[in-house]
Order: structure tokens, then sequence, then C-alpha cells
């Protein structure tokens, strides 16, 4: 990340040289060069969409593929993600007021007795990288939290993290109770945290288990789609 | 060297620790998502009962409960003004136990991780982790705890506040990470690194090593990543009794009786002298382990291939250490 390479200069990249410049500057979590190369590329006249797109997510899925392969570890991509953020945060607005799409919507939180975020974060600002909004529940939430959220915020997508064997079976009985309340269906649930496997995701009644964020971005992608399908078939 | 461990150390070449806390406490009733420490006070024939269990199955070494019980971990269910009651409690039901054993067992005052990021990540300062380890630790000695028991770290920042409170607090200590992120832990820290840093370290532990994580393979593998690298100090191998499965409103780890005593008897070649297991390891898995380490005779360190075979693959191809160390790089722009 040190560099003796100021010579870089954003602004004289054309086009296609600044969106690679700007996919390095995210794998190395330089906030400011990415909230210049966004700036750059909107008063180019490039739409909101695009930005986020081509520079932020396409940029974020390299880090993502390198957290899933072992190469890049949790500090690389929370700078990464940081920096990624900085970029939304400019993008946010201009994207409602074009009306750009969507991807989908998620509710994810840490389960009740479970203090770990750090995974969890990683799937939150993942799944923003990838242009989807996300609600984000923080640590220790009950069934009735999950269920409140669901109710209010109708997302397409509900995650649930969990890093201890002492708490990961209260995914169980948060998935029970949609089941009870004939909600469950309306849902795709997908689960993660360090002790779970994918055996636990479908003994538990989830749609999936999720490896890392990189892979819960993916499995969203590919849920959301089918289910949209579902809807127009 | 005045503490049971050390004593221990001098004159055993392997001892055997304990297996699962949190595994264990279920099978007692524990409510998911309550916290475990609790017990100390509010059941604590049932605290008494999980380290008698271990003892019984022959373990030299228990980890007391209170793993969760620091201040930010507490602060969940509104406990953060009851660190120290319920560390000292937590031991002194250990104290209890093990004095009441026949032998020496040592009480392992169990301190598990904040939870929380350091800066410049997160909000975590180095003062305020190493307040929070060092009030824990203050709790578990006045219980009588013989050492400090640091387990499931995955921060290199983390590790060194919690050895820096132990200092504090006069006490000798242990350190374990948990490497389940490709071979490293979550913050990338691989097995050579961390033999690296235990031996910068001011007041160095007792002993260190790999628990948790993801399966036997993956931990064994760790543990022949610290012995390559010629240390003297003991390395503790503590890994999980396989990978948890759900049946009928419980987890169960699918790891065998005796699968545990194969992976206590590989760790042991592999150069480990503390042994014992983590999630999943119930008193029938210890019983085997001891009278696998008891009865077998010790074998040439084991290569990778044969902790595959013998334990099932490993989670990733490579950890990060020896030729594959710093391998993948991805050609930068800048710099």
């Amino acid at each position: 990340m040190a560099d003796d390479n100021d010579e870089i200069i954003l602004s004289e990249l054309s086009d296609d040289e600044l969106v690679l410049q700007m996919h390095d500057d995210l794998y190395d979590g330089m906030k400011e060069e990415i909230e210049e190369g966004v700036n750059i590329l909107i008063a180019r006249g490039w739409t909101p969409y695009d930005v986020l797109t081509k520079a932020l997510v396409a940029g974020m899925t390299i880090v993502g593929a390198d957290f899933r392969d072992g190469i890049l570890f949790v500090p690389e991509v929370l700078l990464a993600a940081n920096a990624m953020k900085a970029g939304m945060f400019i993008l946010k607005p201009l994207l409602v007021e074009t009306g750009a799409p969507r991807m989908g919507k998620m509710v994810i939180g840490t389960v009740k007795g479970d203090i770990h975020d750090i995974g969890k974060n990683l799937v939150a600002m993942m799944m923003e990288g990838a242009g989807f909004e996300v609600l984000d529940l923080g640590i220790n939430n009950s069934v009735e939290k999950y269920i409140e959220a669901l109710e209010a915020e109708k997302p397409d997508i509900l995650g649930m993290s969990a890093l201890l064997t002492t708490t990961m079976p209260y995914m169980k009985v948060v998935i029970d109770t949609l089941k009870e309340k004939g909600m469950r269906e309306d849902y795709i649930v997908l689960v993660g945290g360090a002790p779970l496997n994918e055996e636990f995701g479908k003994a538990i009644g989830a749609d999936a288990y999720c490896r890392d964020a990189a892979v819960a971005v993916e499995t969203a992608k590919v849920y959301v789609a089918r289910k949209h399908n579902q809807l127009s078939a | 060297m005045t503490d049971a461990l050390s004593r221990l150390l001098s004159t055993r070449d392997w001892l055997m620790a304990d297996g699962a806390t949190g595994t264990n406490l279920f099978n007692m009733g524990l409510s998911s998502g309550e916290p475990p420490e609790l017990w100390n006070i509010d059941q604590p024939d049932n605290i008494r009962a999980l380290y008698r269990n271990a003892v019984e199955a022959g373990s030299d070494i228990f980890l007391t409960n209170s793993f969760g019980g620091n201040a930010s971990r507490l602060k969940l269910h509104g406990a953060e003004g009851r660190v120290h009651e319920l560390n000292r409690v937590a031991a002194a039901l250990g104290r209890e136990i093990a004095d009441s054993s026949g032998r020496t067992v040592v009480v392992a005052g169990s301190v598990g991780p904040t939870g929380e990021i350091f800066e410049p990540m997160g909000s975590l300062t180095h003062a305020r982790a190493v307040e929070m380890f060092h009030e824990q630790a203050e709790g578990l000695k006045a219980g009588g705890a013989d050492v400090l028991w640091v387990e499931t770290i995955s921060a290199a920042e983390e590790f060194r506040a919690a050895a820096e409170a132990a200092r504090l607090a006069g006490m000798p200590w242990c350190g374990t990470m948990s490497f389940d992120t490709a071979g490293r832990t979550m913050m990338g820290i691989t097995s050579a690194s961390l033999v690296d840093l235990v031996e910068k370290l001011p007041n160095p532990p007792l002993a260190f090593g790999a628990n948790c994580g993801v399966g036997a393979s993956d931990l064994l593998r760790t543990v022949l990543g610290f012995s390559a690298q010629g240390t003297e100090r003991p390395i503790i191998a503590k890994g999980n009794a396989g990978i948890p499965k759900y049946h009928d409103g419980h987890i169960h780890y699918d790891g065998t009786p005796a699968l545990m005593a194969e992976y206590a008897v590989m760790a042991r070649d592999a150069g480990a002298r503390i042994i014992g297991g983590c999630c999943g390891t119930m008193p029938e898995h210890l019983k085997a382990m001891r009278e696998a380490l008891e009865t077998r005779p010790r074998g040439p360190r084991p290569s990778l291939e044969a902790v595959s075979q013998a334990m099932g693959g490993f989670s990733s191809a490579t950890d990060g250490t020896g030729d594959d160390a710093g391998a993948p790089v991805r050609k930068r722009r800048r710099g």
C-alpha cells in the first residue's frame, strides 16, 4: 500500500485506465482515492449506476474472490470495504435520483447471545458492494427483533450469523418461528459463521449456508434471480 | 517454577487437557443464546459436573467456564458489572474439583476473545483490551486459577493485550489461536507467525498453540507448522471433535472417540505436549484419547498425507507457510 508512486494522477487517466486503477485502489483500501475516482467519473458524465457496477462492484468482486481463495484476510477486506463505503456514500443519493435498478434487499444480524459481528459486517459490506440494499440489525438479535424487521422492511433475504457453538442453534429457533407464522416462504434465508456448514444449514431449514462473504453475495444473486423468475413465470 | 502447570510439564512429556465446554453444557440444558458464565452462580452443580467429568476422563488440565467472561461479552446480557464475580466463582469451583481429585490437576482460567476489532479497522484500543482482560484475570486469580488460558484468538493485537493483562495480574499463562480461515486465523495469522509473535513477547506463555478452528486435520497441520519452526516452547493442540451436525434439536459433532484417539496420538507425534479437544469433545472422547496416549507408542512426525488419510482432507490446499509462504500475490499498479 505504501507508495512512492505519487505520479499517478487519477484525473489524467482515461476512463478505462481509471476504472482499473480504482479496482486496485479498492483492493488496497485507499478511501480518498476511491472518493476522487467516483467524483471524476460522475463529472465525466458516467451514470451513477455505471460507476457503481463497473468501478466499485467489479473491484469488490476481485477482493471477494481473493478473500474466498485465502489470499486476502479480514483486515484487508475491512479496509477495502471501508473505501467502497466512502464511494457508495457519494453514489447513494445519485442512485436514488436516477432510479437505478436494484439488486434486492437484505436484513442481516447476528443471533441472540452472540456478540461476533466481524463476519456479519463483511457480508453486509460485500452485499452493499454488490449493489444490494442492506439493513444491519447488529448483534444479539432475538427472534422478535428479526420478525419486526422483516415485517417493516419486506426484504428479499434474511441473513443470520453465529460464531459460537452455543449460539448457532438459535438460527433454528428463528426459522421455526417463521414457519409457525407462515412467513418462511416469503424470504430467502441465508446463514453463515465459522462453526456452521452446509449440512447444518439444511438441517435447520435455511435456503443456503454461505462459507464466506464472497459466497454469500454469489448465493444471494442466484436466489434473488430465481425468485424473480418464479414471480414472472 | 511454582505453578502447577510448570511442575507437570517438568515431570511428564505430555499432558491431557479437557474437551468442550459449550457442547457439554448444552447437554445439561443450557439454552442457546444464554451466557454459560451465569451458570457459575445459578447452576454451580452443573459446572462442578462439567469439571469433574473432564478430570474423571483423565484430563490433567481443565478450563474454567469463563470463556465469554469479559466486560464486552457480558455486556450483551447486562452482566458487565459481574466480571470479577463470575470469573472468581468459575475458578473457585474448579479449585474445589481439582483439589479433591487426589492428583495434580491444573485449573486453567479460560479467557476468550472480546469479539471486537482493534483500531484502526475497529474501535477497540489496546488499553481498553488490556483493561478488560486484566479485570477478568484478577477474578480468575482470586478464585484460585493456576494459569490463565487465553484461547480462540484471531488477532495478534488481542494476543498481545492478553499477555499484558497476564503480566499485570502476575499470572503465568497459555495462549492459543483459532486457525479457521484457509489454515490461518481470520486475521491472516499463520502458524509460523504465531511462533514469532509468542517469542517476541516480554512475558511469553508457558505453552502456546491452536484450538477450535475447522477440524482435526486442519488443526494437526497447524501443529506441524508450529513444530517446523523448531520452537522449544510446549505446543498445545485442542481440536474440535469433527464438524457440527444438527440432530433432533441439538448439535452433535461427528468425530468419534476412536477418531479423537487417533488425533491425540498424531498431535503428540506432530510435536504437541498438551493435547485436548475443543467443541464436541465429550468425556467419552477424552477417555479414548487418554487411553491412546498412555498405551500407544510414539511414532514418527506424521506427514500431511498421513494426517489427511487418517483424519480427512484439509479445508484449504495450503496454510500460508513453508514453500507456500506468500505465494499468491496480485500484481499491483501502484507501489
